[in-house]
């Protein structure tokens, strides 16, 4: 069924359009009322604040970088490594994040924790734990895929520019010492080792092997 | 003695300041149209000194260009004439530098009287005359004709540059700019007949004396105040007339080989002539150095019944004058940077189409419409 056509109006040159004369005055008054309002901001001082009013009349510069626009809570920046409590990863070296990433810009090498350590046998740790940032496209698929929230990319910070390709490969200890965006190098998730009154699941004393 | 000491005065004041202008103007083109698209503008250039930083709101951005432009690669294309190509710039900027050299910018300073209420007798008395100085630095007989020669010079600066580039860009700049400042500066004349008409001179410091005499020239001719609005900022190559450096078509027009200082020149220039052309509608539109109501005595009004006489001393008189002069061309300056922000630029054959087909029959019009007027006015049975 063909939709309904609107026919619109071509507006009409009137004799004051086509003299041009008229419109330029008209044009001439738009940027002057503009000019009067920027200046008059500018020499009084009550400039808006572009971030926090971005839609304010009058001059709407962000003088980057002493005031940055706030990124939203879910922008996916740096990422960081979360620690616990102990301050060790949180990261289990279970290679989720490393598998899922379409840049394959992970890679961990896993290590077993030494006998008598009580997390060895339910998990390992990334003896290394590398990202590098210059393949990494951000998608933010290792942060969806990491089943310990261990790796996140709410830094709020962006990738800085290095002038080497070295300084952008980000190894375990450079991931863990980045923060988020609200300064914490945890995560919100609580984490429940094993052996704790809170572990959710089977462990070793009450698995019964 | 006198003669030789003030013109050199005048013409390196003169000189000093246009050379100053470009600096000056692209600050304030800059900060004008930050204003204008509700932006900060340059802010960002300093000078350290110590614990101190100078910014000036962004006027040492310009004395950055200015250090940038020294220090660039004085590049020159391997083909196409050297010669010419290092003479372009020179041409292009000397004529607008030699335009000021007629306009009058304030009334004539009589030394000797400088506290005295102004007296027509000095102009007659040798002794006093000998020792007056008229702030124009060339008191031309062909005035306005002078201004039209030495303007229409200008265009061979454009047209050598681009033909001795040996860039087809350049070529096209060139050709561009020669066609249509030559359109414009018939318009541009013809627009002024009917103003030399009414003056019944071509001296420019006559005409600012008719205007204080009678009332400025944009009251006795408002078309030919438009018209020449127009055409002079056609003649300056600028946005909306700026198709010969057209950056979408022509990368930077007749200018585009051109580096460092010799870009700075034809860069310069162009502010040169804004400042000129100011300086040139304001003596012949808005009466030059005289201030609404002040006459060489001081303040005269003398309309609708009302008569106030306040009698000013010689020099104050010649200082107020040339404020006005200085405030009337930073006014038309202003309104020129605003047209070049408002505007977006003319096509090519609009360019041609409104400089032949819109403003010079308007001017001719305007020429006949004042004619008839003044000869109606003039004939002896009106009397």
């Amino acid at each position: 069924m063909p939709g309904k056509t609107k026919v619109l109006k071509k507006p009409a040159r009137t004799l004051a359009d086509q003299s041009y004369l008229l419109e330029v005055m008209k044009g001439l008054g738009t940027t002057l009322k503009h000019f009067f309002q920027g200046t008059g901001q500018m020499v009084s001082g009550n400039v808006p604040d572009a971030v926090k009013y971005p839609l304010a009349e009058g001059i709407a510069t962000i003088s980057y970088p002493e005031e940055k626009r706030p990124y939203a809570e879910r922008w996916r920046g740096v990422h960081r490594l979360t620690h616990r409590d102990d301050g060790s990863p949180r990261c289990v070296a279970c290679l989720c994040c490393s598998t899922a990433c379409p840049a394959q810009c992970i890679y961990i090498k896993p290590g077993e924790y030494p006998e008598g350590d009580k997390r060895r046998g339910y998990e390992r740790y990334p003896v290394e734990f590398v990202i590098d940032e210059l393949r990494c496209i951000f998608c933010g698929f290792c942060v969806e895929a990491c089943p310990c929230d261990a790796i996140r990319m709410d830094t709020g910070t962006h990738m800085t520019a290095f002038d080497e390709k070295s300084a952008f490969i980000y190894d375990k200890d450079k991931l863990m010492s980045i923060v988020s965006q609200h300064g914490t190098q945890k995560s919100e998730n609580p984490r429940h080792e094993p052996g704790e009154a809170s572990h959710p699941g089977i462990d070793r004393l009450r698995g019964g092997h | 003695m006198l003669f030789w000491i003030s013109t050199t005065l005048k013409v390196l004041v003169a000189i000093g300041f246009l050379a100053q202008v470009a600096a000056i103007l692209l600050w304030v083109e800059r900060k004008q149209s930050a204003m204008m698209q509700n932006r900060i503008g340059p802010n960002r250039a300093t000078i350290k000194i110590g614990r101190f930083e100078i910014r000036a709101a962004g006027l040492v951005h310009s004395i950055a260009d200015g250090i940038k432009m020294v220090w660039k690669a004085d590049w020159e294309p391997t083909g196409g004439d050297h010669l010419l190509y290092r003479l372009a710039p020179i041409i292009a900027i000397v004529p607008a530098l030699c335009l000021c050299a007629v306009i009058p910018f304030g009334p004539t300073v009589f030394i000797d009287h400088a506290r005295d209420l102004y007296d027509p007798a000095w102009a007659a008395d040798a002794a006093t005359a000998a020792r007056s100085v008229p702030l124009q630095i060339a008191n031309l007989d062909v005035g306005v004709l002078f201004v039209f020669a030495v303007a229409g010079a200008g265009v061979i600066g454009a047209a050598l540059a681009g033909w001795s580039s040996d860039n087809k860009f350049s070529l096209m700049g060139g050709l561009r700019a020669a066609s249509q400042m030559v359109s414009y500066e018939v318009a541009m004349g013809i627009s002024l007949v009917g103003a030399m008409m009414i003056f019944q001179t071509v001296r420019l410091d006559e005409m600012v004396t008719w205007q204080m005499q009678h009332c400025w020239g944009i009251f006795v001719q408002p078309v030919a105040f438009v018209l020449f609005c127009t055409a002079a900022i056609a003649e300056t190559k600028r946005v909306p007339f700026d198709t010969p450096e057209g950056e979408s078509e022509l990368v930077a027009g007749y200018f585009t080989e051109y580096a460092g200082l010799k870009m700075a020149m034809f860069a310069s220039g162009e502010f040169v002539e804004v400042c000129v052309s100011s300086a040139l509608i304001t003596t012949i539109f808005l009466g030059g150095w005289q201030f609404p109501f002040v006459q060489l005595t001081g303040f005269e009004f003398h309309y609708f019944g009302i008569n106030i006489s306040w009698h000013w001393a010689h020099f104050i008189v010649v200082a107020v004058s040339f404020l006005s002069f200085c405030l009337k061309c930073v006014f038309l300056i202003f309104m020129q940077l605003q047209v070049r922000w408002t505007l977006p630029r003319f096509r090519y054959d609009q360019i041609m189409k409104l400089g032949w087909r819109m403003l010079l029959p308007a001017a001719l019009l305007n020429v006949l419409v004042t004619g008839t007027v003044l000869l109606f006015l003039n004939s002896p049975s009106a009397h």
